[in-house]
């Protein structure tokens, strides 16, 4: 066991070394940051490196705040976000002689799903938070009918979860009696299946249940482009300076602009920016 | 010369020859024996990693939260690991689960041994040991698309229903044995009537018990279909054929000689069975419900996909109709983001959760040797 931890560890000094060398190598772009952009990224990777078998795209998923210290140790080529790049990164970022350029990538968006015969129509986010907190416990009290409302979330591990956490809840901690589940597939089953559900999914997963507008606003990609619908957010590509055009670095965090990354955008349940 | 030097050496070996033949036994029972202290090895091996990344949990946060404190906010950035509301959701289901599988497991496993023809027997045991080859997520996925929407959207009367199919047969016989038993009390002539008057009374009675409970049990409505009941029933389901196999085993070793020797007293078939068979294979019953709960107690896929993973303890405790969160559950989901890099408490917890989980089980497995070793010591006294 111990020779296996020495050989993990040193695997990993040399994955660690390797990246901090390799980062700036022009054939070679480390990706590295936030769990929610990582599908993206992974999907951009591989079509990349299918297009250039000459570069080699490596990516890792190890949150954002990680992804902004990479990028800071020069140990990573482009850090990926699911929030913008806070203050104090940046001001480390410039300590140390980088200086990150952001690239919105992508729209993330979160649609609030109800059951087909729910009259519900319109939610506030501060009504959406009660319930989720467990303040409003009947759909009576939203005017609706009356009947216990059955909460359904992601799991915490989920960038989903994570988005709506920061978008709606606002501090609050989640209900007890607040129902969770592994994927955004699951959640429409329940939400088809209980009348008294609502549950929170990806602008992908709306087909079979009733969305309801949110203060007003509909879900769709056009309202999250333009930043009507409140319970949304950009995704984030930073690299260090703007990367010179022609190079693999500028053609891969350009992809997102392309068709087919607006493609590859949307296949991972993300809305593309116009 | 040379032909008797081969007849010499093929009747009595040489020593060179005794030799190997002396290492290759050797090594053989070397190799059976790192093969056998291997499972046991890997036992150790497994409680002391456990342990080992589940003490810095309780070294980071300590005890009481995580056994008093019933909210569990791992992700939140101020984060309370109350696991107690976890362990009664785990604790709950497989209690419901027990309550399934044993009543109907021991029934089923009676039945098997000694009240189906061989003929028959041969057919059904194979089928109840199927239940055993269904993947654990086939069963979940039923329990998602199937039992659950079923019990939302109608619940009160597939429970009355139930309760009637489980209620009328139980009911049926309890008010045949108490008519028996009470009618013996009668003088000689009069038992006859006394006996039909104590089963019509006896009888009405149970129907008028099971239909206010059938009535009460439809009028209830089900908000949420994956809660602890419907993880309860398939469960149960999951922990049967351990049960049948293992009590249907023990039913048989209890040997034809009592039977014939109970029969040649007079018995009738029930007191046989009652009397005589179930107390002598009593240790192999208990036996099967322990490895049955045991089945219920470490399933993870069904719980995670239709137990709701809400974690609260239900209102009351016994509200089997509330969404649980059990140990599993908790561990195989909260797992993906857990940093075993940075090594934080919401990973430890993991650890610490399946710690627990490892000695309810090795507990379990020291309370059934227990009780087979000192049953076996008071049939040998």
């Amino acid at each position: 066991m111990n020779t296996m931890k020495t050989t993990m560890a040193g695997l990993m000094a040399a994955a660690w070394i390797a990246g901090t060398a390799l980062a700036g190598d022009a054939n070679r772009i480390v990706v590295d940051g936030s769990t929610t952009v990582g599908p993206i990224a992974k999907a951009f990777a591989e079509h990349y490196m299918e297009k250039n078998p000459g570069v080699n795209v490596t990516v890792s998923e190890s949150g954002s705040g990680n992804g902004a210290k990479s990028l800071v140790n020069a140990a990573c080529d482009v850090a990926t976000m699911s929030r913008p790049m806070k203050n104090s990164e940046k001001k480390a970022a410039r300590d140390a002689g980088i200086l990150p350029i952001e690239h919105v990538v992508a729209m993330d968006g979160i649609a609030l799903a109800v059951h087909k015969s729910n009259p519900i129509a319109d939610l506030t986010v501060e009504q959406i938070r009660d319930v989720y907190a467990g303040k409003i416990r009947r759909w009576s009290e939203l005017g609706g009918p009356d009947q216990p409302i059955v909460a359904i979330s992601r799991d915490t591990n989920s960038g989903t979860y994570e988005c709506f956490e920061t978008l709606v809840m606002n501090q609050q901690k989640m209900g007890e009696k607040v129902e969770y589940v592994g994927s955004n597939g699951a959640i429409r089953q329940r939400v088809m299946s209980t009348p008294g559900a609502i549950g929170y999914v990806g602008l992908a997963f709306t087909e079979g249940v009733k969305t309801v507008t949110v203060e007003g606003v509909e879900a769709t990609p056009e309202t999250v482009v333009a930043k009507e619908y409140p319970i949304a957010r950009p995704l984030y590509m930073y690299t260090n300076g703007r990367p010179k055009a022609g190079t693999p670095l500028a053609d891969f965090a350009g992809l997102s602009g392309t068709p087919e990354g607006k493609q590859m955008i949307a296949d991972t349940g993300f809305v593309p920016l116009p | 010369m040379d032909g008797s030097a081969r007849e010499r050496g093929s009747l009595r070996l040489s020593r060179g020859t005794r030799r190997r033949q002396r290492l290759a036994a050797a090594a053989g029972q070397l190799f059976l024996l790192a093969v056998t202290s291997l499972s046991a090895l890997a036992v150790f091996a497994i409680f002391y990693f456990i342990a080992r990344d589940a003490i810095p949990f309780f070294r980071l946060e300590g005890f009481k939260e995580f056994f008093t404190s019933t909210r569990w906010y791992p992700s939140a950035e101020q984060a309370e690991f109350g696991a107690l509301a976890i362990f009664v959701g785990s604790g709950l289901v497989t209690l419901g689960a027990a309550l399934v599988a044993v009543p109907l497991g021991i029934a089923a496993a009676v039945c098997l041994s000694d009240v189906l023809p061989f003929s028959a027997r041969q057919v059904v045991k194979p089928v109840i040991e199927m239940l055993a080859a269904i993947p654990s997520v086939a069963y979940g996925f039923f329990a998602l698309v199937v039992l659950a929407p079923l019990l939302q959207r109608s619940g009160g009367p597939v429970l009355a229903a139930a309760a009637w199919i489980v209620g009328a047969p139980v009911a049926a016989l309890l008010a045949f044995i108490l008519s028996d038993l009470l009618a013996d009390r009668f003088p000689e002539r009069a038992q006859r009537r006394a006996r039909w008057a104590f089963l019509i009374l006896l009888g009405s009675g149970a129907v008028a018990a099971l239909s206010v409970a059938g009535r009460a049990l439809s009028g209830l409505e089900i908000p949420s279909g994956t809660n602890a009941l419907n993880v309860s029933l398939i469960l149960g389901i999951m922990a049967l054929p351990t049960v049948v196999s293992v009590s249907e085993d023990a039913l048989q070793a209890a040997g034809r000689e009592l039977r014939e020797g109970s029969y040649a007293l007079g018995a009738t078939r029930a007191e046989t069975l009652l009397r005589t068979i179930l107390p002598a294979a009593r240790s192999g019953i208990l036996a099967a419900v322990i490895l049955g709960i045991m089945r219920a107690i470490g399933e993870t896929m069904v719980v995670w996909m239709a137990s709701g993973n809400a974690s609260q303890i239900p209102e009351p405790w016994y509200n089997l109709l509330e969404p649980v969160r059990t140990l599993t559950a908790t561990i195989a989901g909260d797992m993906g983001e857990a940093d075993h890099v940075t090594g934080s408490a919401r990973y430890h917890v993991l650890f610490a959760m399946a710690l627990c989980l490892l000695t309810v089980s090795f507990l379990c497995n020291l309370g059934s040797e227990w009780v087979l070793r000192r049953t076996r010591r008071k049939a040998g006294g």
